[in-house]
């Protein structure tokens, strides 16, 4: 093992024990205060021949701790979506939220609300991320083509950049739009949308997204080797084998699917994929296994800390998760932007 | 042994070059010259398969490559071009590293890491094995480049009489790598390249501005211009003041020196 490889491994495993520690904060604290043996007599409960869940243990099992797992996961698909965005746009500037495939994904599940109240559609379990994923292919794939320069087809970041802003204008007031008309009380709510929350969780949304951030990333990990030649370029990675429009093609849609796939649940979430890998990158290099790896973990733990503030600032109010995110995002992109480390 | 049989590219309808048909052999340099437009780099992009001609075939080892898969041409064919952009921040061990990617599949074993190191201290850039690739100079990164794209074809000595063997050569393209180096290291760079190209299974094509450098260090000389291969020879055959005169619009006058041709322009 060379030097770099251990010190990463040794990173991920801290990063992993922080992760737990961070979930076991998430269960204890928020609107109410749960004490250790509440939580395992909570637990204990789901056995059969145990007694009933009284109330409080009911909240635990069935808001906080569902609540608590899949904040984890969507932690997890937003790093491993900026991870993946970032390789595929050669560039560290760019992540779900800002290139419009957030606000897509957001606008296909809140027109699945108003359509499926206004035409009562008959709706198996997976008709809303499947609307997800179609809106925000749609809007992601938009701002692709829009910002291709007609010479060598190639994006420029800034392209991407203004045009990802654009996209965003256009579906965030869309969705004001079936906010407006809406009838379902969860399209209703603009806010809910445009600064995400994790109070719509459920045991349902958890199995969901637990499928799309698990298969989103193991895919994504198979092909971390070909994601680290294209880093050198496209033409480059070519020529040591990789067919990269093929690469380009996969690991854009398994970006768009587990990122849309969590906005589903939770509303547009911003910043978290462009900090994460760039945390990473600070502590262990560019190689997209150690970054792939290392954004779940980080981003599972970061949006973790960012909902315990969001419960916790205001209880037993709670803030829209995307306050605190771009609270800490924007001046992270700022910053980034300021340095001169991009192919513009 | 690299053959090219009638090759036209066009873009939309217009031919960057037409009716190109070529033989590289192996152990020999191969330089192309030409003026600026000629269809250099193009040419030298369909031979390494990065461009698929409209009309025509090329050959490796008598084989068509036009439906050859990326990861298996990879292993025998490396292309160093002017310079790469790297966004990231990646060490130079790591660049050199991507060289091997077509050799292992999950992670670099022992035989790769050595060719790692051998081809760094070849090229003079152990030193900068953990620095960041982006914080070298011009000179330096074409330097951890060359010592990538060399690794891509490095034979390990000891497999060396097996390889000699095998019919398949390998294959290494040059497009302009001389650009962004002082004379030094042009010099030094051209000496390797010279070097690497001798031996018998190797296969090298390279595109060079410099006219002396490429009277001096090639085997075999390729002047092109306006799409279309004008000349084919050593350099004393195609480098005629005629020639030159024609195609680069300068005056080109010869003075003896040392080693061999050498011109002075106008």
């Amino acid at each position: 093992m060379t030097k770099h490889h251990g010190n990463r491994v040794a990173l991920l495993v801290a990063l992993s024990l922080i992760t737990l520690l961070v979930l076991a904060a998430s269960i204890r604290y928020g609107a109410i205060d749960f004490s250790i043996s509440q939580i395992a007599h909570a637990l204990a409960s789901i056995f059969p021949g145990r007694p009933e869940p009284t109330l409080d243990q009911r909240i635990f099992l069935e808001l906080r701790l569902p609540r608590a797992i899949l904040c984890l996961l969507v932690g997890a698909s937003l790093g491993v979506g900026g991870t993946l965005m970032q390789a595929l746009f050669r560039n560290p500037i760019v992540e779900p939220g800002l290139v419009g495939t957030s606000s897509g994904a957001a606008f296909g599940s809140a027109l699945f609300f108003v359509l499926g109240g206004m035409l009562h559609i008959g709706t198996s379990l997976w008709s809303l991320p499947i609307a997800a994923c179609i809106g925000g292919i749609i809007s992601t794939y938009l701002v692709f083509l829009l910002a291709r320069s007609r010479e060598d087809g190639r994006a420029s970041i800034v392209m991407l950049l203004l045009t990802g802003l654009a996209v965003n204008a256009l579906f965030m007031s869309a969705i004001g739009f079936l906010s407006y008309i809406a009838r379902d009380p969860q399209a209703r709510s603009i806010t809910f949308w445009s600064l995400g929350t994790l109070s719509g969780a459920s045991w349902k949304a958890v199995e969901i997204v637990a499928v799309s951030t698990i298969v989103g990333s193991i895919t994504a990990l198979r092909y971390a080797k070909q994601l680290n030649a294209l880093m050198i370029g496209e033409e480059e990675a070519t020529y040591l084998g990789v067919n990269v429009n093929r690469l380009k093609w996969i690991i854009l849609s398994v970006n768009v699917v587990i990122v849309a796939v969590a906005t589903a649940f939770t509303g547009v979430i911003s910043f978290v994929g462009l900090v994460v890998p760039h945390i990473l990158r600070m502590l262990g290099g560019a190689d997209n296994r150690f970054l792939i790896i290392g954004s779940a973990l980080t981003g599972a733990t970061l949006l973790t800390l960012a909902d315990l503030i969001a419960r916790l600032s205001v209880r037993p109010a709670e803030l829209p998760i995307g306050i605190v995110t771009s609270a800490v995002g924007v001046p992270v992109f700022i910053f980034l932007l300021r340095r001169r480390r991009y192919v513009f | 042994m690299l053959q090219a049989n009638n090759i036209t590219f066009r873009i939309g309808n217009k031919p960057l070059i037409s009716d190109i048909s070529a033989s590289f052999v192996p152990g020999e340099l191969h330089l192309i010259i030409g003026p600026n437009g000629a269809g250099k780099s193009t040419l030298i992009k369909v031979l390494a398969r990065l461009l698929r001609p409209q009309s025509g075939s090329i050959e490796y080892d008598h084989v068509d490559v036009r439906d050859a898969g990326e990861a298996d041409l990879a292993k025998r064919r490396a292309v160093l071009s002017q310079a790469i952009e790297v966004a990231f921040p990646l060490t130079v061990r790591e660049v050199v590293m991507m060289g091997r990617y077509p050799h292992f599949g999950g992670r670099p074993g022992s035989i790769d890491a050595k060719i790692v190191d051998e081809v760094m201290a070849h090229f003079d850039v152990t030193e900068f094995s953990d620095r960041d690739y982006q914080t070298l100079s011009g000179g330096e990164r074409q330097r951890v480049n060359f010592a990538r794209v060399l690794g891509q074809l490095w034979r390990d000595g000891a497999k060396a009489s097996d390889d000699v063997q095998s019919k398949t050569c390998r294959y290494l393209f040059l497009d302009e790598p001389l650009t962004f180096l002082d004379i030094r290291h042009q010099i030094d760079f051209m000496k390797k390249v010279r070097n690497f190209s001798d031996a018998p299974d190797v296969v090298t094509v390279g595109v060079v501005h410099d006219l002396n450098l490429a009277a001096r260090f090639a085997d075999q000389i390729i002047l092109m211009n306006l799409g279309k291969v004008i000349a084919t020879g050593s350099p004393t055959e195609v480098l005629t003041g005629d020639r030159i005169r024609d195609a680069f619009g300068v005056e080109p006058s010869f003075v003896p020196a040392q080693s061999g041709l050498y011109m002075v322009f106008d």
